[in-house]
Formats: structure tokens, C-alpha cells, sequence
């Protein structure tokens, strides 16, 4: 590379430029353009090697923007609703990959929900990425499955469908690390985004996401106003990557430090009251109260760094079976003809 | 007596003289075996075929089974052809009655000459004169081997097999062996369905007089021969072809393939270092995730297959259109049925193939297999996963139930001699060496691009995937030039399967103004149906096509043919359609004769069709 030898390089050696991608053609200001800034740094300081990152996704807005960030890794824009089982083939094919699927609340909640639920049934290896605003952008404007019930459309009709909420089936799927967040806080973001790098299995994180052009006017609960004004983290979160060695003492009950596989700590730093994101159930009340009280909490909600992942489910070799060679996928003649033995029928 | 002294006491069936009106017939008739579905007669049925068959006569069996678990009537079919034919034969020459609500009717189906084994506790179907009628006390029979009245059930249709044994001189031993063969493991069963065997052939013996003309005699075509269904030869091949991402959703008559191919790779696919899996095979939520991990699998680089049926190829549909636009590598088997869920699930069809041809929207075209036996069946399971990887497409098979989850005599498969092909892949030192690598650049001329895996360990790797809204580097584009030039260029890639797919079987009789074509296990019918047509002053010429797209062999085939019957399993003749839009100006030359019952078609079918349209000279559609 050219870069200045000023230019900051991560632990993998790359600069942040090469966390980029292709120039977007959102409309300035969508969310989802923030998201992706946020995943340019989180990947950039995580160290994430873009080789084998896969980036996945589904139709929709949101679902063009893996073209957006990461250019140096293979992308995948698959079909709508159906990135899922796209990642799941991906993953078995590679268990080294590291696969970013980028869905839509259209794309999720709606015509994608049956493979979402198995994906994260499964907990294929995955940073599972909802852009959330509420409405299907790409195709103008409808009411996605997630609009809170309530909230008016650009033209002034109401929703009156209660919303699907993504993280509470997760969580109810048994799903690791369920995280929620929104894209004008990228503070909070990157570190959550940078701890799913670290997780082992599905990482499902549900950003809001505002769509400036049909949901962000006055009456809609996923606008930039309304999620500022009603914005509750649950706590602070740090992320210290596991090459670095920080020892600050931490006050009892002020922060709480979790652990990663890789050894990555995630700092929570308790806000108002304390929250303990290993407790499912207490997860699933936050959820419950945050809605009925049209509060949009934010945080990581709960995580099970330990759980089993698909790989180890389905007891694959370490290496890939991409590239296993004709020795180790065609079996010896002998195979054959004990085979065709089993099938010979006769007395003799 | 034991059944080796009732053996020496008999000077054998056929000890009486036969009635002027019956005729013999050897080693060339066919047995219908009629029970209640779930009442354990597959086994029973299994036997009897594989005792024939190891007495060296070639033999078909197929079973007819209801979308059921148990309850509703079912059949079982054998039919021994002493030269070698192996399509179904219409009607049948014995019938053993043990279901009391098909008894009327199937004994009704039986001509003169018929021989009815009735079970004598069910109200003895009424037939004519000059039908031949055993009555056989089972229950009775049966009662002192089996004292469990439950187990009785299932052991009762052993004894059908030792009655059938003695009336048409099957060899006892090899009955038995046929038996241990299947039951070998598991003691307490082998001994009880042996002495109901014995049981069954004794009393026959002793009892029955024989007065009918059918009989089975020693030969020695099955030599070295195996049986198999086609979803397990299916699954053998996708072994040696080195599958390792398996997806499914469980259909009728498709999940045998993938329940035999996950028997295989367990046993013969575990790293003998560490016992870890060199495949994953990942039970699907419906047919759209199974298709979508294919291609998913077939884009990060695995040799990838799913097996699914009508309906699931119906689910299928968007992926496969994405599939073929992206190109991504994957293999589809279709094991076809009839019609929808709440069809005929049960019975074959070859109604998918219009479909098949360009499942999906937009300009697709696919390229699909067609295996006639399972032979193909063993050979395309490697082939199609080669032809994936090698054209960058979704690659169907399409078979049918008939060939899928029938048993077929074939000579054991061979060994692969030629090493399996990944078609073009860049690897990271192959990229280190190019100027630059652009995905959707047609280099070779051939249409087919070079990709790169991801994981490949350079820089230049990457590449984004999407369906037709791209230029040759990849990059985004709704441009309609660059649209064009990659559609015109998947047109090539297309020109270019044509060199790659398996070529036709054509026999030309020369001076012959007809041909017949047929395509997977239609082939079968239309080679018996050519001798048959002989007879009848008419000797056709005979064409299997075994792939779209078609080659050039069937324009030719069509032009130096005045009238070229297409035969197939569907009620529209979706094939003779296709055959139509290929040779334009000559399609007036294409008639066609379907079958779409839901039994496999027959040769008869195919000479009546034939003859008929020949009278009336008109084309048949
Ligand atoms: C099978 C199918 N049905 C419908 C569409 C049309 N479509 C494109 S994007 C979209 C909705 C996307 O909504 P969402 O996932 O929320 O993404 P956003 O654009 O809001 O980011 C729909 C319905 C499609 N592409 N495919
Ligand atoms: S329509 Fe909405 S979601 Fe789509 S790019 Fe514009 S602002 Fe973003
Ligand atoms: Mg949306």
C-alpha cells in the first residue's frame, strides 16, 4: 500500500481507508449510512481481516450497503428475506469466514422472519445487523412489521398493528448476544458492534435507524427526534480488545466487566440502575416495560458468550470444506465396492 | 414333513395337466401383490423380488403406496421379463388378494388365464370362469408360528411368499437367503418370518393342486448384478463426487436421497485423524432456506446439492433465478411426483420439466439432467455437481419417483476414473500473478468467468455479488448496454452447457420415417414399445435425450425423420413443447404421446399411441 507512513495502521496492518467501500447512493442522512460508518471503525479497530469477512444481505435499503464499507471483502446481496440461509451455506461451506449479514426491518420482520428464527435457532457464526426504521424504504414507505402501533405514515395514517420486536425473539430463541441500538449513537454502537466481532455464534443487533425520506417526520416512533428524545441506554459500554491489557479498578456496583471467548472485555457501566445482561428473563421485562412506556431502551440486552455454536453442532473439520482436497471428499475404491457389495443380492 | 421332503414328494408344481385354456408362461409375466399400507408387507415383497432375481431373472419391482401412513390400500409389482425389459407391464398375471376393499377390483383387472391367491378370511372376490383361484387360510397358517397377535400381522405376509414360492417353483433356498439377507441381524425376526416362509410354501404344497400356466425357471442374467433404488445411487454419486453442503427439507418421494446420502457420509466421510465431518448436511426450515444454503455453500466454494420434489422446486423458484443470474454453483435434484401436496404426493410424474427449463423470472434458462436409470442416477450425482462448479449454475436432476424409490437390477458402478472438477477458481497465487481480476470478465471466450472463493487469502479476492445489475468488474450498474452484454453473455455460457451435458442415445434405424424420443424413465417403455412396434410392421428410431439444453443431435435426429414422437409422464407434453421451440421450422415433425396416470408408463401405452396417431395421421396433442 501508499499510505504516508503517518497513516494509523490497525493490528492486521491495514489502514482505516481500507474498511471502506463503495460510495453510497442513499439519501443524505439515512441511518443506514451511519450504521455503516460505524462499521468501518468498529471493523477497523477490532482488526477484523477483511479477507475473510463475507458480507450478506438481504433487499432493501439498508441491504445495499454492505457495498458501502468493507471493499476488500467478498459481499453477497442476496434476496429478500432470505440472507439467512445464504449465511447458514456460506458458514458451512467456511467455518473460518466471518459473515456480516445486513437485513432490513422489512426484510427480517416480515418475508424474512422464517429464516431469521433459524438462524439464530441454529446460531450460525454471524453479526446479524437490523436496520430498523420502521417502514419498507426501497419500495416508498409502507409499514414494516416493526412500527409501533401509533405511529403515523408520512401521509397520516396510523399504525394499528402491534410491532414484532426482533431482540424478544432472540432472546426467546436462546440467541447469544442480543444487542440494541441506534444509529445516531455511534458511541454506543461501535463497542457493541466490535463485542459481536468477538462472539462466536449469532450476534442479532437491532439498530434504529431513521429513514429520512418516508419515516422521520413528526408521529413516527423511529424518527431522529423521537429516538433521541426517548433514547434510554442501559448502561455505558466499553470495549477492550483482548491484545489490550487496561487494569482500571473498577467501583462495585458502578461497572461490570464480561468476558469474551477471544478474551475481549466488555466494560458496562451502570447508568441509572444496574442491569445484568446475563439474566434472560429480566432482559425480556426491560423489553416489555420499554414498550408499553414507548421508552426505546438501548444496550446490550443479553448475552451467553458460551453457547454452542453451528459448527460445533455439526462437528466440522477445523479447516474448510471449500477446500478440502479430492483425497479427503472422493473415497477410495474400496469404499466403492463395499458399497456395491451391500447391494448385490445373492445366495451365492 | 419339512419343506425339503415336501419338495421330494411334489414332482413340483405343474404335476397336473393343465386345462387347454392356460397357457405357460415363464419367466415373463407379472405379480401383483395387494395389502393394507402399513401392514408390513414391504419386506415380504423385497424377498419375493430378490428371490427371483437371484434365480437370475431379470426383474422390476414397483411399489404403489398411498399418501399414508397406514390404513389405505397398496400395491407391489413384480414383473419378471426373461428379456430383460424393465418398464412397467400393464395388468398383471397373479394377483395375491390379502386387502378385502381393493380384492374385487384388482382380481377384475386380471385376464383369462388369471391366477387369484386369496386370502380366504376376506369375502372371495367374484372373477370368471376361466380365472385360476387359490384360496390360502393365512390366519390360520400362520397362527402357530407367531403366538403375539400383533407381530402376526406383519409375519403373515411371509407366508404369502412361500405360497407364491411353491405355485411358480421359486426356489425355496433362495428365499431364504433372500430373507437372511434382509433380516440377517436381527434374530428373533429372521426365525419367524423363515418358518412363516416355510409355512407358506409347505401348505401349498400339500394343499394346492396347481392348474395355472406361470412359472418361474433358473436363468443366468443377474449374475453379478446389483438392485437399487435411485435416490441411494443418487446419494452414492453425490458422495464420490465429493458433496459436502447437503441441504433438505423432507419430501415425498426426494427424502430417501438425502436419508441414504447422510447414511454414507457418516459412515465413509468422517476425518479418520480426528472423527470430525468432512460434510454438513443442515435439515432446512422449507425448500427456499434449502436452496439458499446451496448457493450460499456453492458461492463460498463447497460442492453443494438439495433434493426436494414439485412442490419444494416451486419454492425454489426465486433462488434459482438468482442463482443462475449471479452464477452461483449448486445442485438441485427434483425426484418429480404428481402434482400438489394434496395430489397424488405418492405416484410419478415427469410434470416438472416445462418448469424446470427456466424456473424463475426474467430471461433464465437452466441446465437440467435427466437420469433414465440408476446407473445415470450414480453418474450425474458427480456429474451435475462437476457441471455446477464448472458452468457457475444452479444444475437440476430430475428424476421421478418410479426411478427415485423403485428397485432397479443394474451392473455395480463403477469407480470414478476421472478426478472431480472445480471449474475455474482463482486461487490467491494465481491472483498474485494477474494484472487484475475482474469476476464477470468472459476471458476464455466460453462465457464462463473465473470467481475467486471468499476467504481467499489477497487483496484483489473480493468481489460483490448481485444478480444482473453489474458490469464485468463487478461494480454496480443499470446501464442498459451493460445489461445486455451480460444477459447476451450468460446466453454464451448457456452455448457453452450444450458442449458440456451428457450427448443423447440415438439408435437410427436407417429408412425408419419415425423416431421416438423419450427422457428419463419414459426410455424404458419406448425401447419395449420399439419391438412391440416391429411386430406391427413399424421400426422407429429411438432417442433418449438426457439434458437440456439440447444438443445438436436433435435437429438432426428431427430432420432425417418424418414424424418424431416425444413420450413423457405429463398430461400438456411439456417436453414436446421444448422439443417444438428447438427445431422451429420442422416442429410440425414432433407429435406426442403422454402418460400421466400416475403408474410409470408402459410399453403398451406407447405402441396404442403410436398406432393410433399412424391411423389417424394427424398430430396429437
Ligand atoms: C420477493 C420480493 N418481494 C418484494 C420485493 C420488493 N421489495 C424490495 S425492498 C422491500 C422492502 C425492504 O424493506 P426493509 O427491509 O425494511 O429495507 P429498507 O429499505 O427499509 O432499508 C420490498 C418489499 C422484492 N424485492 N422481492
Ligand atoms: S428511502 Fe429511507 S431508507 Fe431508503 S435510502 Fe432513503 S432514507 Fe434511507
Ligand atoms: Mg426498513
Amino acid at each position: 500500500m501508499t499510505e504516508a507512513p503517518s497513516v494509523p495502521k490497525n493490528r492486521v496492518g491495514l489502514a482505516k481507508a481500507e474498511y471502506r467501500g463503495g460510495k453510497s447512493t442513499l439519501c443524505p442522512g439515512c441511518g443506514h449510512d451511519a450504521i455503516t460508518s460505524s462499521i468501518v471503525e468498529a471493523a477497523f479497530d477490532y482488526g477484523v481481516d477483511p479477507q475473510r469477512v463475507v458480507k450478506l444481505s438481504g433487499i432493501g435499503c439498508s441491504s445495499k450497503t454492505p457495498a458501502y464499507f468493507l471493499g476488500r471483502s467478498h459481499g453477497f446481496n442476496a434476496v429478500h428475506g432470505r440472507m439467512p440461509s445464504v449465511a447458514t451455506g456460506t458458514f458451512a461451506a467456511n467455518r473460518t469466514l466471518i459473515p456480516i449479514g445486513v437485513s432490513g426491518d422489512g426484510d427480517t420482520a416480515s418475508i424474512g422472519m422464517g429464516q431469521f428464527v433459524h438462524l439464530v435457532r441454529r446460531n450460525v457464526p454471524c453479526v446479524y445487523l437490523i436496520e430498523n426504521n420502521g417502514v419498507y424504504g426501497l419500495t416508498k414507505g409502507q409499514f414494516s412489521a416493526t412500527a409501533d402501533v401509533g405511529s403515523l405514515q408520512k401521509g397520516g395514517r396510523k399504525n394499528e398493528l402491534p410491532p414484532i420486536d426482533c431482540c424478544a425473539i432472540a432472546i426467546e430463541l436462546g440467541c447469544g448476544f442480543v444487542a440494541r441500538s441506534f444509529s445516531g449513537d455511534p458511541k454506543q454502537l461501535r463497542p457493541i458492534l466490535k463485542a459481536a466481532f468477538a462472539f462466536p455464534g449469532t450476534s442479532v443487533i437491532d439498530i434504529v435507524s431513521p429513514c429520512v425520506t418516508f419515516n422521520d417526520h413528526e408521529g413516527s416512533t423511529k424518527s431522529y427526534d423521537y429516538a433521541k428524545e426517548h433514547d434510554e441506554p442501559l448502561h455505558q459500554i466499553g470495549f477492550v480488545p483482548f491484545w489490550e491489557h487496561v487494569d482500571v479498578e473498577i467501583a462495585p456496583g458502578e461497572a461490570k466487566d464480561v468476558e469474551m471467548p477471544d478474551g475481549s472485555r466488555l466494560r458496562l457501566q451502570k447508568i441509572k440502575e444496574e442491569y445484568d445482561p446475563s439474566d434472560r428473563l429480566g432482559a425480556m421485562r426491560v423489553i416489555h416495560e420499554a414498550r408499553a412506556e414507548g421508552r426505546l431502551v438501548t444496550g446490550l440486552l443479553f448475552l451467553d458468550p458460551k453457547k454452542r455454536t453451528f459448527a460445533e453442532d455439526a462437528d466440522l473439520v477445523e479447516e474448510p470444506l471449500s477446500t478440502l482436497p479430492e483425497e479427503r471428499v472422493r473415497p477410495p475404491r474400496k469404499v466403492l465396492e463395499e458399497i456395491m457389495q451391500g447391494f448385490r443380492v445373492g445366495s451365492a | 414333513m419339512g419343506y425339503p421332503a415336501v419338495l421330494a414328494s411334489l414332482s413340483g408344481p405343474g404335476s397336473s395337466p393343465l386345462p387347454p385354456h392356460v397357457k405357460p408362461l415363464v419367466n415373463d409375466f407379472s405379480l401383483q401383490v395387494a395389502t393394507v399400507n402399513g401392514s408390513g408387507s414391504q419386506t415380504a415383497n423385497s424377498v419375493l423380488l430378490r428371490a427371483i432375481f437371484q434365480m437370475g431373472i431379470p426383474v422390476s419391482g414397483k411399489n404403489l403406496f398411498p399418501s399414508n401412513i397406514a390404513g389405505l390400500p397398496t400395491w407391489y409389482t413384480i414383473r419378471l421379463s426373461k428379456d430383460g425389459w424393465i418398464a412397467r407391464k400393464r395388468g398383471h398375471e397373479l394377483l395375491v388378494a390379502m386387502n378385502p376393499e381393493t380384492a374385487a377390483d384388482d382380481a377384475a383387472a386380471m385376464g383369462p388365464g388369471g391366477v387369484l391367491v386369496w386370502n380366504d378370511a376376506i369375502p372371495r372376490p367374484s372373477v370368471p370362469e376361466d380365472r385360476i383361484v387359490y384360496g390360502v387360510p393365512f390366519a390360520k397358517i400362520v397362527e402357530p408360528i407367531v403366538p403375539d397377535a400383533k407381530l402376526r400381522r406383519l409375519v403373515v405376509n411371509m407366508v404369502y411368499v412361500g405360497v407364491v414360492a411353491s405355485l411358480l417353483s421359486i426356489e425355496m433356498k433362495e428365499v431364504e437367503a433372500a430373507i437372511q439377507g434382509m433380516l440377517g441381524r436381527k434374530k428373533k425376526a429372521l426365525e419367524m418370518n423363515l418358518a412363516a416362509a416355510r409355512a407358506g410354501f409347505e401348505w401349498a404344497a400339500a394343499n394346492l393342486g396347481k392348474r395355472d400356466g406361470l412359472r418361474v425357471e433358473r436363468m443366468n442374467k443377474t449374475a453379478g448384478k446389483i438392485l437399487i433404488d435411485g435416490n441411494a445411487a443418487a446419494a452414492i454419486g453425490s458422495m464420490f463426487g465429493g458433496v459436502t453442503v447437503v441441504t433438505w427439507y423432507p419430501i415425498t418421494p426426494s427424502s430417501s436421497l438425502v436419508e441414504s446420502l447422510i447414511g454414507f457420509l457418516e459412515k465413509y466421510r468422517r476425518d479418520p485423524a480426528t472423527g470430525k465431518n468432512t460434510f454438513c448436511v443442515v435439515q432446512a426450515e422449507d425448500e427456499l432456506a434449502a436452496v439458499g444454503m446451496v448457493l450460499g455453500a456453492g458461492w463460498a466454494g463447497a460442492r453443494s446439492l438439495t433434493s426436494t420434489s414439485g412442490p419444494g422446486i416451486s419454492l425454489m423458484s426465486e433462488f434459482a433465478g438468482l442463482g443462475y443470474f449471479a452464477e452461483l454453483p449448486g445442485v438441485i435434484w427434483d425426484i418429480q411426483r404428481i402434482g400438489p401436496s394434496t395430489g397424488l404426493p405418492t405416484r410419478t410424474s415427469q410434470g416438472d420439466v416445462g418448469k424446470l427449463a427456466t424456473l424463475s423470472h426474467g430471461d433464465t434458462r437452466h441446465v437440467v439432467l435427466f437420469p433414465s436409470s440408476v446407473r445415470d442416477c450414480f453418474e450425474y450425482g458427480m456429474l451435475a455437481l462437476d457441471l455446477a462448479e464448472r458452468l457457475q449454475i444452479p444444475v437440476f436432476v430430475a428424476s421421478d419417483l418410479d426411478l427415485g424409490m423403485n428397485q432397479w437390477m443394474s451392473d455395480p458402478f463403477p469407480y470414478p476414473e476421472k478426478p472431480i472438477d472445480r471449474g475455474k477458481v482463482l486461487s490467491a497465487e494465481q491472483l498474485a500473478r494477474l494484472p487484475k481480476f475482474e469476476r464477470y470478465r468472459d476471458v476464455d471466450g466460453d462465457g464462463i468467468c473465473w470467481r475467486t472463493i471468499p476467504g481467499t487469502p489477497h487483496p484483489a479476492a473480493a468481489y460483490f455479488t448481485r444478480g444482473s445489475g453489474h458490469n464485468e468488474a463487478a461494480q454496480y450498474t443499470e446501464r442498459p448496454e451493460d445489461y445486455v452484454r451480460l444477459v447476451d453473455r450468460l446466453a454464451k455460457k448457456y452455448e457453452t452447457a450444450k458442449t458440456l451435458v451428457p450427448k443423447p442415445d440415438v439408435e437410427i434405424r436407417r429408412g425408419s420415417e419415425i423416431g421416438l424420443l423419450a427422457y428419463g424413465t419414459t426410455h424404458w417403455a419406448i425401447v419395449e414399445a420399439r419391438e412391440e412396434l416391429r411386430r406391427e410392421g413399424i421400426d422407429p428410431s429411438t432417442f433418449l435425450l438426457r439434458a437440456l439444453p439440447f444438443t445438436p443431435e436433435l435437429a438432426s435426429y428431427v430432420a432425417a425423420h418424418d414424424r418424431v414422437y416425444v413420450v413423457e409422464q405429463n398430461r400438456d407434453g411439456q417436453m414436446a413443447d421444448l422439443v417444438r421451440l428447438e427445431v422451429g421450422a420442422e416442429a410440425g415433425k414432433i407429435r406426442s404421446i403422454r402418460h400421466y396416470d400416475g403408474l410409470p408408463i408402459d410399453a403398451r401405452s406407447v405402441v396404442e399411441g403410436v398406432l393410433a396417431a399412424e391411423r389417424e395421421g394427424v398430430a396429437v396433442r
